[in-house]
């Protein structure tokens, strides 16, 4: 088993008096809790805290942790000679147990030994996993596999860590931060306790070509300024194949030109859709005769790009 | 061990929770679950009708609520007024999100 200093865990002495140890992991809940920190490690990081403190809180528990010994945090290490004995759980095995877990089993073992308590019905946990999917796996629907160590009790109620597989169809409607539910897959409940649900987030890896809004997509369409002015029919990528888009006379940059139904499905069967932004771009080479007729064009056209500079200007003084 | 592929269901609007339904799944009491729905964290989708129903979205919302009442040792009201918080934060991220998706790739 390896060891956890749950004292430097929440930064305090292993002297600390309950209020220092309860107002410790207050602030570093609320630097690391996942559902208000920004850290990318925060949930792992309040995962350690929480469970430093779930232990720490509470004296028994504390006690036993105390009488574990002191040792370097990740270090492999024993509990002392009839330790199990003394804290409740005489058949402990400390072999392919996690802390966290040894500590629960004391906990479970507490409430069953409970004068005159039956077994208590417990519900399994839920799992909450993110699993990060394309933007062409999430228009067609697909299937992940996730392989996750999870904490599930034995036939005689002691907690272990166990590798499972889990494989998911997600239906097509993903987008990003949209959440599924799996009902049942979580941890497997105790003493008739229900099971746990698995919670999938999803999250999009970013495409090169498209960037999603809920369930539309802005794709940039670059345009030669003739293209622009003049109009064309042009071939646009969408996650269903190319299709050809009639670029209107006139055309400005930043303009959106709808493809509707062109974007995410969505879960009831309609679908979002695919906004082209027109760019205006120019050649980076150009040809002698080109340049030419772009002389041309400047030396014809009265069109003054900047001419709402003088007008703002004006009415400004 | 190997599971077999499971089908998902989608937390939306579309899908709908009892109260009952609810507190089994977030692991808050339905007398929680009341206080919140007064203190405006929750609206089931029609609040004079009863038995109350919650769309789906509501599971997430009390599911934040039960971590965070856990974790900071919190009373209803103060779980209420940070999920509501929260789901504005959440709002606004996706308003953020959705205005970044419009600008060209060149100036975002």
């Amino acid at each position: 088993m390896k060891y956890k200093d749950y004292y430097g865990i929440l930064g305090v002495e292993r002297t600390a008096g309950a209020d220092d140890i309860k107002k410790a992991y207050r602030k570093l809940a609320r630097k690391y809790h996942p559902d208000v920190s920004k850290d990318p490690e925060g949930e792992e990081k309040f995962k350690e805290v929480a469970e430093a403190y779930e232990t720490l809180r509470d004296p028994e528990k504390r006690a036993a942790y105390d009488q574990l010994g002191s040792y370097q945090p990740g270090q492999d290490f024993r509990p002392p000679p009839d330790w199990g004995k003394q804290f409740g759980d005489s058949q402990f095995s400390s072999d392919d147990i996690d802390l966290a877990d040894l500590f629960a089993g004391l906990a479970a073992g507490r409430h069953r030994a409970g004068p005159g308590a039956g077994p208590i019905r417990m519900p399994g946990q839920d799992y909450e996993v993110t699993a990060r999917i394309s933007l062409e796996e999430a228009y067609r629907g697909t299937e992940v596999e996730l392989n996750l160590t999870v904490p599930e009790y034995d036939a005689k109620g002691r907690l272990h860590r166990v590798p499972r597989t889990f494989k998911v169809r997600v239906p097509k409607g993903a987008t990003d931060g949209q959440k599924l539910r799996l009902a049942g897959r979580g941890g497997k409940g105790l003493n008739g306790g229900r099971d746990g649900d698995l919670y999938l987030s999803i999250a999009l890896h970013p495409h090169p070509l498209f960037r999603v809004s809920g369930h539309d997509l802005y794709l940039d369409l670059p345009l030669a300024p003739w293209e622009a002015v003049l109009g064309a029919s042009v071939e646009v990528p969408t996650l269903g194949g190319p299709v050809r888009l009639k670029v209107p006379p006139d055309t400005h940059a930043g303009q959106q030109l709808r493809l509707s139904g062109r974007g995410l499905p969505k879960p009831k069967g309609k679908e979002g859709d695919l906004f082209a932004i027109a760019q205006i771009v120019v050649p980076t080479v150009t040809s002698v005769r080109e340049r030419e007729l772009f002389k041309q064009l400047a030396e014809g056209s009265t069109f003054n790009p900047r001419g709402r500079f003088e007008q703002e200007v004006k009415s400004a003084s | 061990m190997q599971a077999e592929p499971t089908e998902a269901v989608w937390l939306t609007e579309d899908h709908e929770f009892s109260l009952a339904e609810l507190a089994e799944l977030s692991g808050l009491s339905e007398v929680e679950l009341r206080e919140l729905v007064d203190y405006g964290a929750v609206t089931p989708i029609d609040p004079d009708s009863s038995p109350w129903v919650f769309n789906g979205k509501c599971l997430l919302t009390v599911r934040t609520a039960c971590r965070l009442r856990i974790s900071f040792d919190l009373e209803p009201h103060e779980v209420a007024l940070i999920v509501s918080l929260l789901d504005r934060i959440h709002e606004l991220e996706a308003q953020l999100g959705g205005l970044r998706a419009q600008l060209p790739r060149h100036i975002r």
